[in-house]
């Protein structure tokens, strides 16, 4: 009698343990069919519809002097994002994070300001700071200075939207870590500069790389600011997101995908890199 | 006059909070000043300050005769303990231990020699390649020690230096620092509201309360002859009886007890009585008391008696065992207080309470 | 025995704590003048563009052919996008904390894809597989489903773009959760939909509110990869972002800088609030 009543409970183990794992396969299947759909095969279709033509297209379009500038142009304008969020994110996420004073809320509150505009908003904001009879327009033409359709604007918007990524990765690290190392540093001997590079940044540096990785891939992959300020001008102020842009206005399918494709691969390396670092970061709090 | 370190009217406010207030004192060389208070009471920030973490608000401060208020932390050229150790977490051991002496520039070899002679010192020669999340509290402490003694400064400042390590370990490295300093002889600073700590270690206590510094002395005097009610109510364990002021006792209903000559007649006065000062008294005399026995609790060789005095206040002594092996439950005793402390009572409730919170940890 | 080292300093050296100070406001001023440059003078021109003459050119905006409709257009379909990805993004967060399978990692790198691809080249990739030229598009319009220059790819499109916030947002909070609870409640008689409803669902509820949030003012202001999926049809597929740029482009600024001030006002508030919630979320677990 008793085992038949083991039999039945088992049974009803087993359509239970059934039922859960359909659940969860049915869960997961959900997930993977909603990922597919928006990334993974969107990814596989680029690659395909870019590679379709043959590697002679690439090729190609890879020789055209407008498509070499451009690369050239978005690296020049990333390096230089990078460099100035990442020297004055550091000593932002410092003063924030390491002072009081009055003040120091809304200093706080608008460094998120980046996330809430649009970027085509700021490219309107820099075009009636600096285009024609914008607020810093004769200071600027007075001394010959281009600023707009030129790469200082260009630059000037591509800050603007990544200001908020190393301070913001770097805050939290420099709230953990505290003061004491430093105070530590500073009673043997360190100057301030020393006690900084050889203390603090070491304790950041993840934090700080992750930022720069953010970074790298916004500037790399901006096109709504840039559409304004840049004019557009051919093999001068084309970036290669804007030429993207322009084949696929003129019909130039063919070279607009592989460039669109080399932009991915890129931005595949950089999370993969992301990826990395996160996973540092996580070590480091454990 | 080259002391190791003197402070002088040394005040620090933070906003409104006054942490530290009008302390001066000066420390021995080659000896061991103990800055002991309670949490709150101002003793890390003094240290701060002489160590040049904060800056005073007021006051000054000199070592070795030069005048330090005004210099940057680095060039006093402390040697300083943290609670929490702040050990560099990415360097090695031996990394940590030679910060100092990199950042002043010393070259290589003579750098690891005296990593090597350091860590030999503290007993920890082959944990150099460690990083600091392979050790233990104790191991990282005495790293965070060998690290400030490695550039060879002129005192060592320790703050809290065991708190952050349990009982036993802060026995084991209490009795090793003694040691150490024995071999030494670095003046130091320590800071601590472990009283056995300060009363062990030290040579010169400093006890402070609420950023004043109360008594300065030696642990002997700081023990047997406290200057304030604080001081008495602090360090070591006592009861504290309630009376008044008459004919230089504390009178407490029909029983009064000495120690109050400096007092002012009438005032209302309390009486610090130490539980080992508590002696059965054989004859009747003017001076002793009559007490109930209510609980006796076996310390090996001594015995916790609770005392209830007529006018139900507790008294706790402290009676080798066989002088109490014969008492029972609801006995009635007389014992003597020749030894009490009397201090006037604080008009105010928070430091009556502190008083009392003070004392009934003792009392445990 | 100190003046001679004393004397060896020159005349115009400082003192420490003048250094110091020195060092203290200049890092401070830096930190004021690079936010208050880069950020307070843009959003003050914008501004004062937009409203330096009252309401009149918001007025002139809103009487631009196609503006209302565009307004309504990103803020419905930033709504959804807001609770789709909040449904989806939960599940995958879900997914990649609790369950073991083979690709974990591979899935976890393709949801943070679109913080490093550019948002041109998402669209792009949607218009690859979506169009009606294409297999997959040409099946859907079977369906009568279309996608590309139509409103749904605009969706599809944020959706793409905004898919990892809501999954970063919640994954740390689940992977702080102690399953224990789960466990002591399936003892207790729960199903597995009941526990998650009633153990892991309040939990990780704030968190699915900032990733949502967060979804809807990224939805908001998103151009790149709209642009070149919806057809920018006034009154059909015309979103705001869009809207802006074509009033921009017509010298419209004015306009323009109205519609913007609009949008970002709405964002700014929504950011606001999420770090608000987020702040306390993070206060509550160190409490």
């Amino acid at each position: 009698m008793s085992v038949a009543v083991e039999r039945v409970r088992s049974d009803d183990l087993k359509r239970r343990n059934r039922r859960r794992r359909l659940a969860h396969g049915g869960i997961l299947a959900l997930c993977l069919t909603y990922v597919a759909a928006l990334l993974a095969l969107p990814l596989v279709g680029i690659a395909w519809t870019a590679l379709k033509p043959g590697w002679r297209t690439v090729t190609s379009t890879y020789a055209m002097a407008d498509v070499q500038h451009a690369f050239y142009l978005t690296a020049i304008i990333t390096v230089m994002t990078v460099v100035v969020t990442t020297l004055f994110g550091v000593v932002v996420a410092w003063v924030l994070v390491r002072q009081r004073f009055l003040g120091r809320g809304l200093l706080n509150a608008l460094v998120d300001t980046p996330f809430a505009l649009s970027p085509i908003t700021v490219g309107l904001a820099c075009v009636l700071l600096f285009g024609r009879g914008g607020w810093f327009e004769p200071f600027f033409a007075a001394r010959g200075i281009q600023i707009m359709f030129a790469l200082p604007s260009m630059v000037l918007v591509t800050v603007f939207i990544c200001i908020p990524f190393v301070i913001r990765e770097v805050q939290p690290v420099l709230e953990e870590i505290g003061t004491q190392e430093e105070d530590a540093a500073r009673t043997l001997g360190a100057s301030v500069t020393q006690s900084f590079l050889r203390v603090t940044l070491p304790n950041i540096r993840w934090g700080l790389l992750y930022g720069i990785a953010l970074s790298t891939a916004r500037s790399m992959g901006e096109i709504g600011a840039v559409l304004l300020v840049s004019g557009l001008i051919q093999g001068k102020t084309e970036t290669a997101t804007l030429l993207i842009f322009r084949w696929v206005e003129e019909r130039q399918l063919a070279g607009a995908y592989v460039v669109a494709l080399t932009l991915a691969m890129v931005s595949i390396l950089i999370i993969l890199a992301i990826e990395w670092l996160k996973r540092k970061r996580v070590r480091e709090d454990a | 006059m080259s002391t190791p370190i003197r402070v002088e009217n040394l005040t620090k406010h933070f906003g409104d909070f006054e942490a530290v207030r009008e302390v001066t004192f000066t420390a021995e060389a080659g000896k061991i000043t103990a800055l002991l208070g309670p949490s709150g009471s101002g003793k890390s920030t003094v240290l701060r300050m002489i160590a040049g973490l904060e800056t005073p608000t007021a006051g000054r401060i000199w070592m070795e005769g030069e005048e330090t208020t005004d210099k940057s932390v680095q060039e006093r050229r402390v040697g300083f303990v943290f609670q929490h150790y702040a050990l560099f977490r990415h360097m090695t051991v031996a990394q940590n231990v030679t910060f100092g002496l990199a950042v002043r520039k010393m070259p290589r070899t003579e750098q690891r020699k005296r990593a090597e002679e350091l860590l030999e010192l503290v007993q920890l020669g082959p944990f150099r390649d460690r990083y600091p999340e392979q050790l233990s509290g104790g191991q990282r402490q005495r790293v965070a020690l060998a690290r400030a003694l490695a550039p060879r400064p002129r005192v060592l400042l320790l703050d809290e230096p065991f708190g952050a390590l349990d009982a036993r370990v802060r026995q084991e490295l209490r009795r090793w620092l003694d040691d150490l300093h024995r071999e030494l002889g670095v003046t130091s600073l320590l800071v601590t509201h472990d009283q056995d700590e300060a009363l062990e270690l030290a040579n010169r206590v400093v006890v402070m309360h609420e950023g004043r510094a109360e008594q300065i002395g030696t642990p002997d005097e700081i023990y047997n002859e406290p200057a304030t009610a604080f001081v008495a109510g602090f360090v070591g364990s006592s009861s504290v009886l309630h009376g008044h002021v008459v004919d230089g006792h504390v009178q407490m209903g029909p029983h009064r007890v000495p120690g109050a000559d400096h007092l002012e007649e009438g005032v209302a006065a309390r009486a610090f009585v130490r539980p080992h000062d508590v002696r059965l008294s054989t004859a009747e005399n003017g001076e002793s008391v009559r007490a109930i026995v209510e609980r006796v609790s076996g310390l090996g060789w001594l015995s916790r008696v609770v005392l209830r005095l007529p006018d139900g206040q507790v008294l706790m002594a402290e009676l080798p065992v066989e002088e109490v092996s014969h008492l029972k439950l609801g006995d009635e005793v007389l014992v003597d207080l020749r030894k009490s402390k009397a201090f006037m009572a604080p008009q105010t409730e928070e430091t009556a309470s502190e008083l009392e919170a003070g004392e009934e940890r003792r009392a445990r | 025995m100190s003046s001679a080292a004393q004397a060896a300093e020159p005349w115009w050296a400082l003192s420490y704590r003048t250094v110091a100070r020195l060092r203290h406001w200049g890092l401070r001023g830096a930190a004021v003048l690079y936010l208050g440059l880069m950020i307070g003078l843009p959003v003050a021109a914008i501004i004062n563009e937009g409203f330096g003459e009252g309401l009149r050119a918001l007025r002139d905006a809103f009487a631009y052919p196609g503006a209302t409709q565009a307004i309504i257009l990103t803020l419905w379909t930033s709504t959804v996008a807001a609770v789709v990805n909040g449904l989806f993004g939960t599940m995958l967060a879900y997914v990649l904390v609790r369950y073991r399978f083979r690709g974990r990692q591979m899935l976890s790198a393709i949801v943070d894809l679109p913080l490093a691809i550019p948002t041109l080249v998402t669209g792009l990739m949607l218009r690859a597989v979506y169009s009606s030229t294409t297999p997959v598009g040409r099946a859907l319009e079977g369906a009568g489903i279309k996608v590309v220059f139509a409103r749904l790819g605009i969706l599809l499109a944020l959706c793409a773009v905004t898919l990892p916030f809501v999954v970063r947002a919640v994954q740390p909070v689940l992977l702080e959760l102690d399953i224990a609870e789960e466990e002591a409640a399936q003892t207790l008689g729960a199903s597995g939909w009941a526990t998650f409803r009633r153990i892991v669902l309040p939990a990780i509820r704030p968190a699915i509110a900032v990733g949502a949030l967060l979804t809807f003012a990224r939805s908001l202001g998103e151009l790149g990869a709209v642009f070149l999926l919806s057809g920018n049809m006034p009154g059909r597929t015309l979103t705001a972002p869009v809207l802006i740029y074509q009033m921009a482009n017509q010298w419209k600024y004015d306009q323009a800088a109205a519609v913007s001030t609009l949008l970002f006002t709405i964002a700014f508030v929504v950011v606001l609030v999420t770090t608000r919630l987020a702040r306390a979320r993070t206060g509550e677990d160190a409490a």
